[in-house]
């Protein structure tokens, strides 16, 4: 049977009540962000489930949905291009402008958009 | 992902998007870094299936409560200050001898975090979304639980307004239990519909 059988590992998790629900930070981030400005009233949760199902229903999703909150992510910046909030050249550029940084920061110290080699405090 | 810069801090493409919109949004004033930590801490430690284990374990403890909960899930939730932050009203759905009840979200993952947390992986992904649906018998085969033939299975379709709450069938053997006790039998599967509600005699088996 199936997809679910080939998914086996998924399903056959223990059912702890402490398993990490985010396994990476960003993650947990990207969600906070969507409750928050959801709690500011920028957008009706019914808006938030069809910008995420448009996400999730695409083709290509992962069986073991692994992949969920990167569809989380592609959601949320969805909707706030469409609502005006951010727009994607302002997130693309300001990502690269993190990305930088990050390469500039030596290991072991907290990663400041400040370390980007092109910051200019009027960005 | 390069390596070519051993000591230089990594970001990878999702966190850097995600940073990117902390700064947008916090420099046009729309966020506030330190909110955001308090609602990532609230849904890490706070909250989770522990809330929904008291809400089944004083709805078995409880005729009144359990008549408040099938009547007005929403309130009868609230009323132990467990309230849902995206104005979503609550079902409880009960099993009984002749039905048993699974919750699923075909749509995306829609899910009663205020009594449950954030959902299990596989309730997120598209295997079991699909099939709860279409063969909701043989997913709980694959879940271990195999119902008898003549027990109706009913699949509840969460969406963004109406979350399902399942309140399993109290187990025999647990008369004059503390709703403590009780609430240690109920799994976060019990309440999506995966599981039933442990026997007393697993009671002490890890979770």
């Amino acid at each position: 049977m199936s997809r679910l059988e080939a998914n086996r590992p998924a399903v056959d998790l223990p059912d702890s009540l402490d398993a990490p629900v985010f396994a990476e930070p960003w993650q947990a981030e990207a969600f906070a962000m969507t409750v928050a400005l959801h709690d500011r009233g920028l957008f009706s949760w019914a808006e938030w489930a069809q910008a995420l199902s448009a996400q999730v229903k695409k083709p290509g999703a992962a069986a073991d949905g692994h992949d969920y909150y990167e569809h989380w992510l592609a959601a949320l910046e969805s909707l706030l291009a469409s609502k005006g909030l951010a727009e994607k050249s302002d997130v693309d550029a300001m990502a690269h402008a993190w990305e930088r940084a990050a390469h500039a920061t030596p290991h072991g110290k907290p990663i400041l958009l400040e370390n980007d080699p092109e910051f200019s405090s009027a960005r | 992902m390069s390596h070519d810069h051993d000591h230089d801090n990594e970001l990878d493409p999702f966190a850097a998007r995600v940073r990117a919109l902390e700064t947008i949004l916090t420099r046009k004033g729309l966020i506030d870094p330190a909110a955001i930590d308090v609602i990532v801490d609230t849904y890490e430690t706070k909250i989770g299936p522990r809330n929904g284990a008291r809400v089944v374990a004083k709805a078995w403890s409880d005729p009144a409560y359990a008549d408040w909960l099938k009547r007005d899930a929403t309130s009868a939730i609230e009323s132990l200050s467990y309230t849902g932050r995206q104005g979503e009203h609550m079902q409880a759905v009960f099993n009984t001898e002749d039905t048993h009840n699974l919750v699923v979200c075909t749509l995306c993952s829609c899910y009663p975090w205020s009594v449950l947390g954030l959902p299990p992986v596989w309730y997120k992904a598209p295997p079991y979304r699909s099939r709860a649906v279409i063969d909701p018998r043989g997913v709980l085969e694959e879940f271990g639980l195999t119902l008898p033939a003549e027990k109706k299975i009913r699949v509840w379709d969460s969406t963004a307004e109406l979350r399902y709450l399942v309140v399993p069938m109290r187990p025999s053997g647990t008369d004059g239990w503390s709703e403590e006790r009780l609430a240690e039998l109920v799994s976060r599967d019990a309440m999506i519909g995966t599981a039933l509600a442990r026997q007393p005699q697993q009671a002490g088996e890890p979770a």
